[in-house]
């Protein structure tokens, strides 16, 4: 069951280009890609170790920047500015881990709001950086330069689909490994009951940061991403509502289950697109807003675990027949 | 000495949970700590594994001090507790709880996680066996696939226990392993530590339940509000006019 529904979204994901015609349905799927990526990283945090980020943004943003950065003022390539994207967040993530230290619950996510606050202020008001709320435009387009090859230019929404796609299988990857390991079991340890986990000669503190770190790092890669692709960087980055939607995305589809964000990501970019095509402006967010309490009320462990129970049910009266 | 505590003293405000309290455990023992509710035994047990900072006072363990390390790095020395409140991974099957349980025994990181897959899958094989024969010690080899908030509560504290098991433990500090439970399962519990004793742990032990502890204690300490009033094999214990006295109150005489 799994394995076929695995299958066909990945078939359906690999020719999406060649049977979405409108570029502007393209784009949302390329975002739907990219969220993916960001929904994936906050479960890390969110749906295993239990500490909700509400500052998440902010390493999306700070990823966003420092390849635009190092991108558009010192003209480095566009592949060393994502490294960048990577690196850089990740150690902000570092940091967060470290300050949290004993830090959980109500007081993690108050950190993390502190510190997208901050982050957020100095990207509007450190003008000879940042060129403040005018932001950062020319950001280049992704390109593949082999020696002995004309170089490929990732300027086209369908070549950036293919790039969106690859990153999204890879963060899968990596949330898929670590989980199925002696480190993801460490992690929802500490969702469980870090004081059993510590007993048991689990140091929270350590997994806490660790987990921070890769889930920095990954949205960090989603910011890169996102600026490669808009070629356009301004403090809008930083938004809440990039937070909020992530969060939404990985409690909808299902936090501590792999497929729950990626689920969550492309459900919650594609239904408003729908929706504004099907309604009103002014039913959009009203439609949204009940379907979002809706999916909440009726699947209140998210879409994939719902989902999992019902085949398990199906089964299990198949079996019984 | 594989533990040996020196002047604990802990106090809250101006409540003295502990008050100089000196002891030492022998390897290979089981050694008990009764007395009435209140009188610090939880206390104690918190400052052995770092749950607690001690006001004063040291703990030393196979000759090394440990007072104040972090409680992770206590259980890593093999210095491994039991809750009083029933404790497991609520969300997780037994086999997961189990798993979990035997953290100090791999040795997988991120690094290894990401790019060593055959590390990780030999790993991951190899626990897996640590874990069943864990599960199958303690007797839950039916439930393993059960989550363990869902099982009743005398398997779910064989489920602790096989937790604390799984940590590798040399000394196992044990809290009230049995409160709450029927005959039948204290019957089990005791069976239990009596085979763990024989694999050569020592067991500190944590109890009300006087049967089982004068049954299967090699020595036992008494405390009373936050001082240690006696310390011999059960028996002298069991005579002591003061242990009788706080027990039963001042009033009563001694008919033991």
């Amino acid at each position: 069951m799994r394995a076929v529904a695995l299958l066909l979204g990945l078939a359906a994901a690999a020719t999406a280009p060649f049977w979405v015609w409108n570029p502007y349905h393209l784009h949302t799927l390329i975002m739907a890609g990219i969220f993916a990526v960001l929904a994936l990283s906050l479960n890390l945090l969110l749906g295993y170790t239990g500490q909700l980020s509400l500052g998440h943004a902010a390493f999306f943003g700070i990823g966003a920047y420092a390849t635009a950065l190092l991108t558009v003022k010192l003209e480095w390539s566009p592949w060393i500015g994502l490294l960048a994207a990577v690196v850089l967040p990740g150690l902000a993530g570092w940091v967060i881990g470290r300050l949290a230290l004993k830090l959980r619950g109500a007081y993690f996510v108050l950190l993390t709001i502190s510190f997208a606050g901050c982050v957020s202020l100095v990207s509007v008001n450190w003008m000879d950086l940042t060129n403040g709320p005018l932001g950062l435009p020319g950001v280049p387009a992704l390109e593949i330069a082999l020696p002995g090859l004309p170089s490929l230019s990732l300027r086209t929404k369908v070549a950036f689909y293919y790039v969106v796609l690859v990153a999204v299988v890879l963060a899968y990857l990596v949330c898929l490994a670590l989980i199925r390991s002696r480190v993801g079991r460490a992690l929802v340890a500490l969702r469980e009951n870090e004081t059993l986990a510590a007993s048991v000669g689990i140091d929270g503190t350590h997994y806490l940061v660790l987990a921070a770190v890769v889930s920095a790092a990954m949205a960090g890669f989603g910011g890169g991403l996102y600026a490669h692709y808009t070629r356009f960087v301004s403090p809008e980055v930083f938004l809440f509502t990039y937070t909020v939607t992530m969060v939404i995305m990985v409690v909808a589809g299902g936090k501590g289950t792999l497929a729950g964000p990626v689920v969550g990501a492309v459900l919650f970019t594609v239904l408003p697109e729908a929706l504004r095509a099907a309604t009103s402006w002014q039913w959009q967010m009203l439609l949204y807003g009940i379907l979002l309490v809706a999916v909440l009320f009726f699947m209140p462990q998210g879409i994939v675990p719902a989902l999992r129970q019902l085949g398990s049910g199906v089964r299990r009266r198949a079996s019984a027949s | 000495m594989i533990l040996e505590a020196r002047d604990l003293t802990v106090r809250f405000g101006g409540v003295s949970a502990l008050a100089g309290v000196s002891f030492q455990v022998a390897p290979g023992t089981v050694t008990s700590l009764i007395g009435p509710n209140g009188a610090g035994k939880t206390t104690a047990f918190n400052v052995i594994t770092g749950f607690q900072r001690p006001t004063q006072g040291t703990v030393r363990h196979d000759g090394e001090t440990i007072t104040g390390w972090r409680a992770h790095r206590i259980a890593a020395r093999g210095l491994v507790r039991t809750f009083q409140k029933t404790s497991v991974f609520g969300g997780l099957t037994v086999r997961e709880n189990v798993l979990t349980g035997l953290h100090l025994r791999g040795r997988v990181g991120v690094a290894a996680a990401l790019l060593a897959r055959a590390r990780v899958r030999a790993e991951e094989e190899r626990l897996a066996g640590e874990a069943d024969r864990v599960i199958d010690f303690v007797g839950l080899g039916a439930r393993r696939d059960e989550l363990a908030s869902g099982l009743s509560y005398g398997d779910q504290r064989l489920l602790e226990l096989a937790v604390a098991l799984a940590a590798g433990p040399r000394l196992l500090l044990l809290d009230e392993p049995a409160s709450g439970m029927t005959a039948s399962e204290k019957a089990t519990v005791a069976g239990l530590i009596g085979r763990i004793r024989e694999q050569g742990v020592t067991v500190f032990l944590v109890e009300h339940d006087m049967r089982l502890v004068m049954g299967i204690s090699d020595r036992v300490l008494v405390l009373n509000y936050g001082r240690l009033i006696a310390d011999g094999d059960p028996a002298a214990v069991q005579r002591d006019p003061e242990v009788v006295r706080a027990y039963l109150g001042s009033g009563a005489h001694a008919h033991a």
